[in-house]
């Protein structure tokens, strides 16, 4: 459907104001909220995510399309609410308790909501309690957990812990990133996985909940 | 000597291409244009809200011994451990670009503009590294005019949480120097608010004692090696 394409299109340009104007005019033609949704702008996000990946693109060119799809988002959104219309996923971040950097958690979020997930961001210095907690009362089935300090990151493995201990492991995955945080790391504490940047977060996410 | 002093913004101001670089462009490639837009936007923005300034105190070798060993959690050989003795000057410092431009970031990613937000985190980080690079040139500035032109010691900036110096020394380190009087404390993670911001210790003397190779066990882990550029830059 050529509006679709053009929504695609469009949002892999960062030309939001042009994505929100065609949302607009592909909902008023009464496409369905799930064809605009997965093959305008998630399609868009996805062309964008695997240029980014092949480094054709850069992360300020992944931000302009994010700030695009979110722009067609906020028109979809209460038709995606009134139809009950899930997400592919929900997925809760934060930064862990100590500490205050937030940037990459910040990308993972925009990241994860342009693939089409629901994120819970509980921000920075979020203690295990509050991971878990959420993760629970929001049914969310994976915890990604951010740290830019050495000292920060055995909240990583508390927060596996606490999983363990309330028999939620396997429930709840578990993935982590951030600069001082390794794959060896993660296999340490008994995370499910490791994000070297956001975008491969996105795809380490999308493996977690067993889609893409 | 114990001094506070203030840097112009346009003093700290870093060059496109390092901002870029910290986007993942690398030099060699002319992004496209609207990227530059986003950038020149960032960089106004930065020149509208840093407030950039530091604070340096110099320290006796034997006193920076103390503050080096922290809690005992250093890496058994560290670059800094044969540094600092050979040093003829050593200095305490901090230096920060101010909390409005560390608000605004935040802001920014609360009203969709990732872009623009993660653009202003950019210039800011790269600010403060220049910050720590001015800092490091007033105390040789200083020392070239107690100790005459004769004497020209190199001086270079060493911060906990790189290079084996373990980031717990940022305690021992804000102790000492006290940088709440700038504006920049500490919290019990070792993280420094505002974030953008550098505290460590300035090492003066000859260009030798500043070389050394990234083969520290260390060093594998590291994904900057911004030493070498460095070590380069005085030899």
């Amino acid at each position: 459907m050529e509006i679709l394409e053009q929504i695609a299109n469009k949002l892999e340009q960062g030309d939001h104001e042009a994505v929100a104007k065609l949302t607009q005019q592909a909902m008023d033609e009464k496409i369905a909220t799930t064809q605009i949704l997965n093959e305008g702008l998630i399609a868009g996000m996805d062309v964008v995510g695997e240029k980014f990946r092949l480094h054709e693109i850069f992360l300020p060119d992944v931000l302009l399309a994010a700030k695009a799809m979110n722009a067609g988002m906020e028109l979809l959104k209460p038709l995606l609410i009134k139809d009950d219309i899930p997400a592919v996923g929900k997925v809760v971040i934060g930064s862990v308790q100590g500490d205050l950097h937030d940037i990459g958690k910040n990308l993972v979020g925009i990241m994860l909501k342009g693939a089409g997930f629901e994120v819970v961001d509980l921000g920075s210095d979020v203690s295990p309690q509050s991971f878990v907690d959420t993760a629970v009362e929001q049914s969310a089935p994976v915890i990604g957990m951010s740290a830019l300090l050495t000292t920060t990151m055995p909240v990583m493995g508390q927060v596996v812990n606490m999983l363990e201990e309330r028999n939620l492991r396997g429930k709840i995955r578990t993935i982590i990133g951030g600069a001082p945080v390794s794959k060896d790391f993660a296999a340490q504490i008994g995370a499910d996985d490791y994000g070297f940047d956001a975008a491969n977060a996105v795809v380490r996410v999308k493996a977690l909940v067993g889609i893409g | 000597m114990r001094e506070i002093f203030h840097l112009s913004t346009g003093e700290v101001a870093p060059d496109n291409k390092t901002v870029l670089e910290l986007q993942g462009i690398p030099r060699r490639v002319e992004p496209p244009v609207r990227i530059i837009g986003i950038l020149d936007e960032a960089a106004d923005m930065f020149l509208s809200l840093a407030e950039p300034r530091g604070l340096l105190e110099t320290v006796e070798q034997e006193e920076f011994a103390g503050i080096y060993s922290g809690d005992g959690r250093n890496e058994p050989e560290t670059p800094l451990q044969w540094i600092y003795p050979q040093a003829s000057t050593l200095a305490l410092f901090t230096v920060t670009v101010g909390a409005r431009v560390c608000v605004r970031i935040r802001e920014l990613f609360a009203v969709n503009e990732p872009a623009l937000g993660y653009m202003l985190d950019s210039v800011a980080s790269a600010a403060a590294d220049k910050a720590a690079d001015l800092a490091a040139d007033r105390l040789k500035s200083k020392l070239r005019e107690e100790y005459g032109r004769d004497s020209m010691p190199e001086v270079l900036p060493y911060s906990p949480g790189y290079c084996g110096w373990h980031i717990s020394g940022q305690r021992r380190l804000f102790e000492r120097l006290r940088p709440e009087e700038i504006g920049v404390t500490l919290n019990d993670s070792f993280l420094m608010s505002p974030l953008k911001s550098v505290s460590g210790v300035l090492a003066a003397g000859p260009a030798q004692i500043h070389s050394f190779d990234d083969t520290f066990p260390f060093c594998s882990a590291c994904t900057t090696h911004s030493c070498r550029e460095r070590i380069a830059e005085i030899d």
